[in-house]
């Protein structure tokens, strides 16, 4: 990875869709040194074609994105999109096919009216799930209870996550939501929505994109391109659709997916050589779910770290140090700013204030989506 | 390293298919496709691409919905928001990269459930220029399909036997929806309906799902005696923007063959390959793709299928399958049944729509209205 | 990053900025409905829930019973057995109390929902249900819960021919 880019994240920005692409790309581009004629082929990854009101919105998109008379296509892999289409930008290059690749990442989620909850209501199963009328936050609530049942989890441990990552956020330029003075206090007290999840525990909808411009090892070689970080192992999986009948405590999918990164990146013990962690965190105890299925954490053991300091920027194991979805904002598939982003900014000592103050070389980071279900993972290395 | 395609799966296609929900018609063609494989789909595929779109399906995140059925469940799986021949292009992506050995790809469409396709096919297009002006989205095939007709001087009437072809091999296609034996003039004679395209020129939705199986050299050669080799696959699109596109000719096609034929060392297509399964779902598109993909020149296509050039037994064998005109409009899943087709051709199992001796197949597919893109597949057998 | 680049793209509006029209806009309602054939399985499983029973499929070769009922095993990826009833009593795996409704509009009574799994079908294997006739106070992971079926005139073959999830009173089975 050469370059990245990313927009602010607002509830609602002015830009179109194609004007956020092009923010991105643009930025992406100019921070590797490169122009669209040097890029081969364009990945999109964009989340819901209903938010931003439009069918085949990758078609849409996509002249913003740089994909004009170029190979063009868009991934759509729900929540897991944000990491997952680094990873198809990823075999466009492994595969010798393109040299040099743009991944650009979208979401509008303002253009959908009354509100983004709405197409919410699609996402259900129309014969299971759908007649009882379901509100996305159902899903967040049940998963969560589950996890805190099963492990014995407070609601204070996971307010922790919620502070951590909006404080973390008030260095990351583009956030929506950073608070410096948040206190797990003002998480609990905050308005319950479907208990167990409170208004603070959650992430709302934004707008926003980003980019990654990817190369050859051969491109960065002959061009001496000095900041660089590889991808050094991706994973991908996904979960029967069947999700009443699937025990929601501990996230399977993302441990095939994370063991599926870690064997090509050939990590044997992921709890001591990696560093550092964007952990997909659109609520709070999702980031605690996820180090546990990123195998960072055993089973019921990431409130600890988290209570410990042991994910704190200057801990030993920081996780979300770019402020997280909690804390930068959640434009689905445009989060990738903040997960593969991050890593490349920090891997290349790019993050400015909320560079890790100790030196960090792999980092990992996954994605997460559809009904409880998807698990994009990607390891990268200084 | 060679990637080949080593099993197929196709459903009957049919105007509607009531009896079945979307995920028992992708169950049957991903069971008939591990059947033709020789694959467990459990312990023997490392990755698995769905090509869908949302407002196809009628669901905010398809995605959710595609594993079980394709034997995917807890793998690694993904949706690309494309043709089948997108999804295709990255499975041989994938498998280029070393760390997939086996893919699957699959394409459907359940357009019998969409109780407002046209609703559907509309909300396609740019919301600030041209939602406002209303009108059915055909339209713009009608505008493109009169741009082409004029700057290529091709006469209506080759439309007629690009129709004409199309349904009448669909007679010979078991899983064809729509065979028919209709004759060249009448097409020209059915309804006006986005003028110059009459009520015969366009394809009919239909239902019907396919699953390929792709495998590395080494996997393919484990499996199959005789896999089908990808010799090459492009893809590319043009702008999206209606004002600004070249509309009588299909860049996004040449772009797309440009590359396919770069990575399968062919340099003069109109000698090197013996048959095309191209996009059809407009009778026009046969012709713009054919002059695109550098089959025939650059306002010839009309003339030669006047000829009979592209029937089974002619010189370049366009749309043995049927079509999308003879088999029904499969949305995205038209390039992977395009391929499907292609494979059956060569492998010599194309029953009575085989064109003999048959080396080298190309499968291209369109993604549709408003769009401009699209993506092409070269496929050969021997060495 | 943040040393080099000053000037992060995006300009912020505010709710009236669009609700005001302060910002030109074009408003579209897509016509977009479906009708989606529900299939074998489905089917059955509508009809029986109109009958006041749930029934699962079986697979011989991991030996479960699944529900909600399917045509094919997920895991052996094979078309499964046979029907069979399960038990309209189960255990609540894990509820939510919800002050929001579908749009996300505040309510003022909460709405019990959450997953019970059934007995009869094999361990996990449930559906997402209300549950009522127990207060937020009273609801837990682990409770034993009884389906509360709609009066038989009432039932249409949807999953609310089941209004709703009570709490197993003693003597029931």
């Amino acid at each position: 990875m050469i370059g990245a880019g990313m927009t602010l994240f607002r509830r609602r920005l002015q830009e179109t869709g194609k004007e956020l692409c092009y923010e991105a790309a643009r930025m992406a581009l100019d921070s590797a040194g490169l122009t669209l004629a040097d890029v081969d082929a364009v990945v999109s990854g964009s989340a819901p074609d209903a938010f931003d009101g439009v069918h085949m919105k990758g078609e849409y998109l996509l002249d913003g994105a740089g994909g004009y008379r170029k190979p063009y296509v868009r991934v759509f892999t729900g929540g897991g999109t944000g990491v997952f289409s680094t990873i198809a930008g990823w075999w466009h290059v492994a595969s010798g096919l393109a040299d040099v690749v743009l991944v650009v990442n979208e979401e509008k989620m303002s253009s959908c009216q009354p509100h983004a909850q709405s197409v919410f209501a699609h996402i259900w199963d129309p014969i299971l799930d759908r007649p009882l009328q379901p509100n996305l936050v159902w899903i967040f609530a049940m998963e969560m209870n589950r996890y805190m049942t099963v492990h014995g989890v407070k609601k204070e441990d996971i307010a922790l996550v919620a502070v951590k990552n909006k404080r973390n956020a008030v260095d990351h330029p583009c956030a929506q939501l950073a608070d410096p003075k948040i206190t797990v206090e003002d998480v609990l007290k905050s308005e319950v929505m479907a208990w167990p999840v409170q208004r603070l525990d959650i992430s709302p909808p934004s707008d926003g994109a980003s980019a990654v411009v990817l190369a050859s090892d051969e491109v960065i070689r002959k061009r001496r391109i000095k900041d660089r970080a590889w991808i050094s192992g991706v994973g991908w999986c996904i979960d029967s659709t069947m999700w009443t009948d699937r025990d929601l405590y501990f996230p399977q999918y993302v441990a095939r997916a994370a063991k599926m990164a870690y064997k090509m990146a050939k990590i044997g013990d992921p709890r001591r050589e990696i560093d550092f962690a964007e952990p997909y965190d659109p609520f709070d105890y999702k980031e605690l779910h996820h180090l546990e299925g990123l195998l960072l954490a055993k089973k019921g053991e990431a409130p600890k770290l988290t209570r410990e300091g042991v994910t704190q920027r200057d801990g030993d194991l920081p996780a979300c140090p770019s402020g997280g979805l909690m804390g930068v904002g959640n434009p689905i598939a445009a989060t990738m700013g903040q997960k593969i982003g991050e890593l490349f900014w920090q891997l290349t000592g790019q993050a400015g204030k909320r560079q890790i103050p100790h030196e960090v070389r792999t980092g990992v980071s996954n994605g997460w989506g559809d009904l409880m279900q998807y698990g994009s993972v990607v390891v990268m290395r200084a | 390293m060679r990637v080949g395609i080593v099993g197929v799966g196709m459903t009957a296609f049919r105007s509607s298919t009531p009896e079945y929900s979307w995920k028992e018609l992708m169950y049957e063609a991903a069971s008939r496709a591990y059947a033709d494989a020789g694959v467990d789909p459990r312990t023997q595929v490392d990755s698995f691409l769905t090509c869908a779109e949302d407002y196809y399906e009628g669901f905010g995140i398809f995605d959710e919905f595609v594993p079980d059925q394709i034997g995917a469940a807890l793998r690694p799986t993904c949706t690309v928001s494309g043709d089948g021949l997108h999804g295709l292009a990255n499975a041989f992506m994938q498998i280029q990269t070393g760390l997939i050995d086996v893919a699957v790809v699959e394409a459907h469409s359940k357009a019998s459930d969409i109780t407002t396709l046209a609703g559907v096919v509309e909300h396609g297009l740019d919301p600030i220029w041209n939602k406002p002006l209303g009108g059915h989205p055909y339209i713009v095939a009608g505008l493109e399909a009169d741009a082409y007709l004029r700057s290529t001087r091709t006469p209506a009437r080759s439309l007629g036997a690009v129709v004409s072809k199309n349904r009448r091999n669909g007679l010979r296609n078991p899983h064809a929806a729509y065979g028919a034996d209709v004759d060249p003039a009448q097409p020209l004679a059915s309804e006006e309906r986005f003028s110059p395209l009459r009520a015969l020129d366009i394809s009919a939705p239909a239902d019907g799902a396919i699953v390929l199986v792709v495998a590395s050299e080494r996997a393919a050669r484990r499996l199959r005696a005789d896999p089908v080799w990808i010799r090459g696959v492009g893809w590319a699109s043009d702008s999206p923007s209606l004002e600004t596109r070249d509309r009588a000719a299909a860049t996004y096609a040449r772009l797309a063959a440009q590359m396919a034929y770069r990575l399968a060392k062919i340099r003069a297509p109109a000698r090197e390959i013996d048959l095309a399964e191209v996009d059809d779902r407009f009778s026009y598109k046969e012709l713009q793709h054919l002059e695109a993909l550098g089959l025939a020149r650059a306002g010839e296509a009309g003339r030669r299928a006047l000829n009979g050039d592209f029937s089974i037994d002619g010189r370049l064998p366009v749309n043995a399958s049927g079509g999308s005109l003879g088999c029904g409009n499969v949305f995205e899943a038209t390039g992977l049944h395009r391929a499907a087709e292609v494979v059956l051709q060569l492998r010599g199992d194309a029953g009575s729509r085989q064109v003999d001796g048959a080396n080298v197949g190309l499968a291209q597919s369109w993604r549709f209205v408003p769009s401009a893109s699209g993506a092409v597949a070269v496929l050969g057998v021997g060495k | 990053m943040t040393a080099r680049i000053s000037k992060w793209p995006g300009k912020e509006l505010h709710a009236d900025d669009l609700y005001q029209a302060k910002v030109t806009q074009v408003r579209f309602r897509p016509d977009a409905k479906y009708a989606w054939s529900a299939g074998e399985a489905m089917s059955r499983f509508l009809e029986e829930l109109q009958q006041g029973r749930l029934v699962a499929r079986t697979c011989r070769r991991c030996k479960r019973v699944l529900f909600p009922p399917r045509m094919f095993c997920e895991e052996c990826f094979r078309p499964t057995d046979g029907w069979t009833y399960i038990r309209d009593t189960g255990t609540i795996e894990t509820f939510s109390v919800s002050y929001l409704d579908r749009d996300a509009r505040r309510i003022a009574q909460p709405i019990l929902v959450g997953v019970v799994s059934l007995d009869g079908a094999s361990p996990m294997m449930g559906m997402m249900h209300y549950f009522a006739e127990m207060t937020p106070d009273q609801i837990r992971i682990g409770m034993r819960v009884k389906a509360v079926w709609r009066p038989p005139a009432e039932r249409r073959g949807s999953v609310l021919d089941i209004a709703y999830f009570r709490p197993l009173r003693e003597g029931e089975a």
